[in-house]
C-alpha cells in the first residue's frame, strides 16, 4: 500500500513511519506480506470499482441534498399507518438514544461496565410488561413482524403442534414473514375469517378451525384496518379451550385506552415499539416487542433478557447482567431458541425514555388526543362524496379504513401524494372489501392538517 | 410532557375514552411521573456508567468495534430520512432509494456477489435468510431430501442456530491442529444428505482458510451450497472477495466492517448477497432501477418471502453508504490493510509465553488474534477480563471460539491509534505478571459495580420490577 501524501481522519495510522513500526514488530517486510497467505488464485489483483472517497463536506452536501429531494413532512402531510405510523418524538429521546455512551456501546457482555445500557434495558423490559399485562418482555427483536414469527414458532415449539390459525385481519406483511419464518417448520397455516361489516374476527369460523392440532391463534389488536377486536376476550377463551396460545400483535400506543393483552388472557403479546419514540426512517430501524405472559415462558423466549441481581461482594447492592443466556446462539448454538444476537438495543432505550416522559398522565392523554383526532378525520371524511368514511363499524382507535364505490384506491392513493398528501394505502384485494385506503391519524395532526386530507381527498376520488 | 391537542377537535369529545367499548377499555397504566429534567438526569447518569467506542478502546473479536463516523449520524436525521413513510409512493422517495440502489451496486462489488437484498436487519437474520435461500433452490431442483449444513467447530453461535432454525441438522466440521478447515475433511463429511456449509473466512481464530477454494469445490461436487459468513469482512476488504471464492451467498454485517454504530446491542443490519442463480430467491423486496426510475421489488420469481416488515434498517443503510463514500475504493483498502496491521502489532507486543497464540503460531494474524491465557488457574481469562476494565479499556472477547482454551479473542480494528495498541498490550502484560504473582486482587475493582454474581440473575423472577 502507498501511504505517502495521504491522510485520513478515521484511520490514525495511516503514516509510513506507523506502518513501518507495525511491520518491525511483527517481523514482516511489507503490508502484503501479511496478506500473502491469500491463494493467489483467489486474490483481487486490482482495485475495487468504488468511486475514490470523498470529504466529509462532499458527502454530506450530496446525500442531504438527494434526500431532501423526498415527499415527506414537515413539506407533505402523512397520515399513512400500516405497522409503523407517524408519532412525535420528543426532543428528550433523541438526545438521550444520541448519547455516545449509549450508541457506539455494544452487547453487555461485561456487565460491570455496561450497567448504564443494562438498567435501561431492564427498565424497557419492565415499563413493557407493566404497558402489556405481561411478566415477561426481552430487549428486543426486529420489529413486529419478525416477532411475530418468532411467536408462532416458540408456540409450535412449547405446544408441539402442527398448525396455526392466523387472523384473517392481520397485518399482510406481517403474515407473510410469518409464513417465511415458519416455512421450515411444515406448519399449516390457516387463515380465521372475519366480518366483512364490523372487521372483526369471526368466533365462529375460529370454532370451526380450532383443532387439538392447533398451536396459536395469532390476532391484532387494533387489527389491520384499526378495529379493535371487541370480542377478543371470547376469542381467546375459545382458543384455551383448544389448548393452544393466543398471540396478540399490538400497537402499544393503543394500550393507553384499549385494554391490555394481559388482561384479556393473551399467552404471548408481540408488536411494534416504533411509536414509543423512534422515528419512521423508511422502514427502519423499528423495535420487535416480544412478551410473555407466563414466566414459565420465559425460558423458551428468544432474544436477550436482562435480569436484576447483586454484586458478588455485597448482596444488597443491585446490579444488572443478561440473563437465562442457556435459550441464546451463543451458549445453546443448534438447541437455541433462537439465532437472534445483534438486535434493536438502542431502540428498546428509546421506548424507555419515551414512556418514561410521557407517563402514566401523559400516555393517558395522548390516547385521547390520538382517538380524538382519528375520530374527528373520520367523520370529516365522511362529508366527502364518493367514499364512505369509516368503512367498518366496528369501533376504532387511531386507524380507519375508507372505501371508495367509484374510484380505485390506488389512483386516490397517487393524486393524493401529488397533493402532498400521503395516505390512503390501498387496501389489499386478497382482504375482498372492494376498492379502500387505510388511513392513520393521531396527535401530529391538527385540525387543519386534516381539512387538508378532506380537501385532497375530494379531487382524488 | 408536552402533548398537543387541537382546541377545536377536543371541544367535540369530552370523554373521548368512550369512544373505546366499555369492555375494552383500560383501567390504568403504571408509568412512572417524572419531569423531564428528572428522566435526563436518570439516563445522563445511566450513560456515565457505560463503556463505548468513543470513551476507550473496545476490541471485542468479531464485533469489528470501529468508530462511527459523526457526520452519519448526522445525516440520518435528515428530514428526509425520519419522516419517510415505508408504504408512501416509491416516486416520493426516488432520492433515498437511489442510494440504497447504490449501496447494493457497492456491496456487491465489494463481495464479488451478483446481487443483494438490503431488507435483512442483521447477521443472523442474513444467515436465516442463506439457509432458508439454500433450502428451497434445493427443494424446487429435486433435491429436497438434502438435510444437512456443514459448520466448523470455531463457527459462531448464529450459524448453528440459523441451520437449526431452517430446518436443517448441523455437521460439525473439526478443525485441525493448525486451526484450518481442511477440503478433505469436508469432503468425508459430505454426502447426499449435504445442503451446504457455513464458513467464516477468516475463520474466528483470526486466521485465512486456506483451502477455502478447495471446500467450495467439495461442497459443490457434492451438490450442496456455500454460505459465507461475513463478518470478518473488514480483514478482506479489497484484498480479497468470497465470490472469487466460490461461495453462492454472503452476509455482511454493516455494523461491523461498515462503521454504523453498534447501538448497545443494535440495530445494526446484515445484508445478504447471492450469485447470479440464486438471485431469483432474496428476500424481498430488492432495491431495482428502471425506466421510470427507482422501484422495491416484491415479486421475485422464487423469493424465498419477506424477513422484515419493510424494506430494511433504511437509517443504517444510509450510515454504511456514506462510509462508503468517506472512504472510497483506495480508503476501503486501506482500512483492512491497517486493521490487519493493527492486530498483528497488538498480537506480537503481548508476553508469548502469558498469552500464546492458539493455533499457526508462525502465521500472520488478520483482522483479530486469538491468544489463550496460559495459567494453571481456573477461569484464567475471566480474570483477566474483568481485570482489563479496571484499566478503562474494555475486554476482548473471552471463551470464543470454543475450541480454544481460556481464549482472548483481541480486535483492535483500523480505528486505534498505535499508542492506544501499546497501552493494551501493557495492559495485559502488567495484568499477567499481577495474576502470576498473587497480587492482583479482586477485579473488577473501579467499575461502577464490582463483581457481579450473575448465577443469581439467571432465574425468570429476575426479569421485571413489579410495582
Amino acid at each position: 500500500m502507498s501511504v505517502a501524501q495521504r491522510r485520513h481522519p478515521l484511520l490514525p495510522n495511516l503514516d509510513e513511519s506507523l506502518v513501518s513500526k507495525m511491520l518491525q514488530k511483527v517481523g514482516a517486510s511489507s503490508v502484503d506480506e501479511l496478506f500473502s497467505d491469500i491463494p493467489p488464485n483467489v486474490r483481487l489483483n486490482r482495485k475495487l470499482k468504488l468511486p475514490e472517497g470523498v470529504s466529509e463536506y462532499e458527502v454530506r452536501r450530496e446525500v442531504q441534498a438527494r434526500l431532501s429531494r423526498n415527499s415527506t413532512p414537515p413539506g407533505s402531510l402523512c397520515f399513512l399507518g400500516g405497522g409503523v405510523w407517524p408519532h412525535y418524538v420528543p426532543a428528550a429521546v433523541e438526545s438521550i438514544t444520541s448519547r455516545q455512551e449509549f450508541y457506539t456501546s455494544y452487547t453487555p457482555y461485561q456487565a460491570e461496565m455496561s450497567q448504564g445500557m443494562l438498567q435501561a434495558l431492564f427498565e424497557y423490559q419492565s415499563l413493557m410488561c407493566d404497558l402489556l399485562g405481561m411478566e415477561a418482555c426481552n430487549s428486543s427483536l426486529y420489529d413486529w413482524a419478525s416477532a411475530a414469527g418468532e411467536a408462532v414458532r416458540m408456540a409450535a415449539r412449547v405446544t408441539g403442534r402442527r398448525k396455526a390459525l392466523i387472523a384473517g385481519n392481520a397485518g399482510p406483511q406481517r403474515c407473510a414473514v410469518i409464513r417465511t419464518y415458519t416455512e421450515p417448520l411444515g406448519l399449516e397455516l390457516e387463515t380465521v375469517s372475519f366480518d366483512k361489516k364490523k372487521g372483526t374476527l369471526d368466533p365462529e369460523d375460529l370454532k370451526r378451525k380450532l383443532t387439538t392440532d392447533v398451536a396459536c391463534l395469532y390476532f391484532e389488536n387494533p387489527n389491520y384496518f384499526g378495529v379493535i377486536e371487541e370480542g377478543v376476550s371470547s376469542l381467546v377463551e375459545i382458543v384455551h379451550g383448544a389448548g393452544a396460545l393466543a398471540i396478540a400483535g399490538v400497537d402499544p400506543i393503543s394500550l393507553s385506552l384499549v385494554k391490555e393483552p394481559g388482561a384479556y388472557g393473551a399467552d404471548v403479546a408481540v408488536g411494534e415499539g416504533q411509536p414509543l419514540g423512534i422515528a419512521l426512517n423508511y422502514g427502519g430501524p423499528h423495535l420487535g416487542i416480544f412478551s410473555v405472559k407466563d414466566i414459565k415462558l420465559a425460558r423458551s423466549m428468544p432474544g436477550r433478557l436482562i435480569g436484576i441481581t447483586s454484586t458478588v461482594a455485597d448482596p444488597n447492592e443491585k446490579a444488572f447482567c443478561m440473563v437465562l443466556q442457556a435459550r441464546e446462539q451463543h451458549i445453546r448454538r443448534e438447541a437455541a431458541t433462537s439465532n437472534v444476537c445483534t438486535n434493536q438495543s438502542l431502540m428498546a432505550v428509546a421506548a424507555a425514555s419515551y414512556l418514561s416522559l410521557l407517563g402514566k398522565w401523559g400516555f393517558r392523554r395522548l390516547g385521547e388526543v390520538v382517538i380524538s383526532n382519528s375520530h374527528y378525520a373520520a367523520h370529516r371524511l365522511s362529508r366527502v362524496k364518493g367514499v364512505k368514511s369509516p368503512h367498518f363499524s366496528g369501533a376504532f382507535f387511531k386507524e380507519f379504513v375508507v372505501s371508495y364505490p367509484k374510484t380505485s384506491a390506488a389512483a386516490v392513493y397517487r393524486r393524493l401524494s401529488r397533493k402532498g398528501v400521503l395516505a390512503g394505502y390501498p387496501v389489499q384485494k386478497s382482504f375482498d372489501i372492494g376498492q379502500a385506503g387505510l388511513y392513520c391519524v393521531t396527535e401530529v395532526h391538527t385540525r387543519d392538517d386534516i381539512e387538508r386530507l378532506a380537501g385532497a381527498l375530494e379531487e382524488a376520488v | 410532557m408536552s402533548v398537543p391537542s387541537d382546541r377545536k377537535v377536543a371541544a367535540r369529545f369530552r370523554d373521548p375514552g368512550a369512544l373505546v367499548p366499555r369492555s375494552m377499555r383500560r383501567q390504568s397504566v403504571g408509568l412512572p411521573e417524572l419531569s423531564e429534567l428528572q428522566v435526563l438526569r436518570h439516563f445522563n447518569r445511566l450513560s456515565q456508567m457505560n463503556f463505548s467506542v468513543e470513551l476507550g478502546m473496545y476490541p471485542l473479536g468479531s464485533c469489528t468495534m470501529k468508530y462511527n463516523p459523526k457526520v452519519s449520524e448526522l445525516i440520518s436525521g435528515a428530514d428526509g430520512m425520519k419522516f419517510a413513510h415505508p408504504l408512501q409512493p416509491i416516486e416520493t422517495v426516488q432520492g433515498l432509494l437511489s442510494i440504497f440502489y447504490e449501496l447494493e451496486r457497492y456491496l456487491s462489488e465489494i463481495t464479488g456477489m451478483h446481487r443483494f437484498s438490503l431488507s435483512t436487519a442483521a447477521g443472523a437474520q442474513g444467515e436465516l435468510a442463506g439457509v432458508l435461500m439454500i433450502r428451497k433452490y434445493l427443494r424446487d431442483h429435486g433435491q429436497g431430501k438434502r438435510s444437512e449444513i456443514l459448520v466448523p467447530d470455531s463457527a459462531h453461535g448464529t450459524n448453528p442456530a440459523s441451520a437449526t432454525m431452517g430446518g436443517f441438522q448441523v455437521v460439525k466440521v473439526p478443525s485441525d491442529s493448525n486451526g484450518q478447515v481442511r477440503a478433505a475433511s469436508v469432503r468425508e463429511l459430505c454426502s447426499d444428505r449435504t445442503a451446504g456449509m457455513m464458513f467464516t473466512v477468516p475463520n474466528t481464530l483470526g486466521l485465512f482458510e486456506v483451502e477455502v477454494a478447495e471446500v467450495c469445490q467439495a461442497v459443490h461436487d457434492a451438490g450442496g451450497l456455500m454460505y459465507y459468513d461475513g463478518a470478518n469482512m473488514n480483514a478482506l476488504l479489497g484484498r480479497a472477495r468470497p465470490g472469487d471464492m466460490g461461495f453462492d451467498i454472503v452476509h455482511l454485517n454493516l455494523h461491523k466492517t461498515f462503521a454504523t454504530p453498534h447501538g448497545g446491542g443494535g440495530p445494526g443490519a446484515g445484508p445478504v448477497g447471492v450469485t447470479r442463480k440464486l438471485a431469483g430467491y432474496l428476500p424481498v423486496p430488492v432495491v431495482s432501477k428502471g425506466k421510470g426510475g427507482y422501484t422495491l421489488d416484491y415479486d421475485l420469481k422464487h423469493t424465498i418471502g419477506p424477513l422484515k416488515g419493510f424494506v430494511g434498517n433504511s437509517a443504517i443503510l444510509l450510515r454504511a453508504y456514506v462510509y462508503i463514500r468517506l472512504l472510497g475504493a483506495s480508503g476501503l483498502a486501506d482500512v483492512s490493510s491497517l486493521a490487519v496491521a493493527a492486530a498483528n502489532y497488538l498480537w506480537k507486543s503481548l508476553d508469548a509465553e502469558a498469552y500464546p497464540p492458539s493455533h499457526g503460531e508462525t502465521r500472520h494474524r488478520k483482522h483479530e488474534a486469538v491468544v489463550s491465557v496460559k495459567s494453571e488457574l481456573p477461569g484464567a481469562a475471566l480474570t483477566v477480563a474483568k481485570a482489563i476494565l479496571d484499566h478503562g479499556m474494555h475486554a476482548p472477547t473471552v471463551y470464543f471460539p470454543l475450541i480454544v482454551h481460556e481464549a482472548l479473542m483481541i480486535e483492535p480494528t483500523e480505528s486505534e491509534p498505535i499508542e492506544m495498541l501499546d497501552e493494551y498490550a501493557a495492559a495485559l502484560n502488567e495484568i499477567y505478571r499481577e495474576m502470576k504473582a498473587g497480587t492482583l486482587g479482586a477485579v473488577p475493582a473501579f467499575t461502577s459495580v464490582g463483581k457481579i454474581d450473575e448465577v443469581k440473575a439467571s432465574h425468570p423472577m429476575t426479569l421485571r420490577v413489579h410495582w
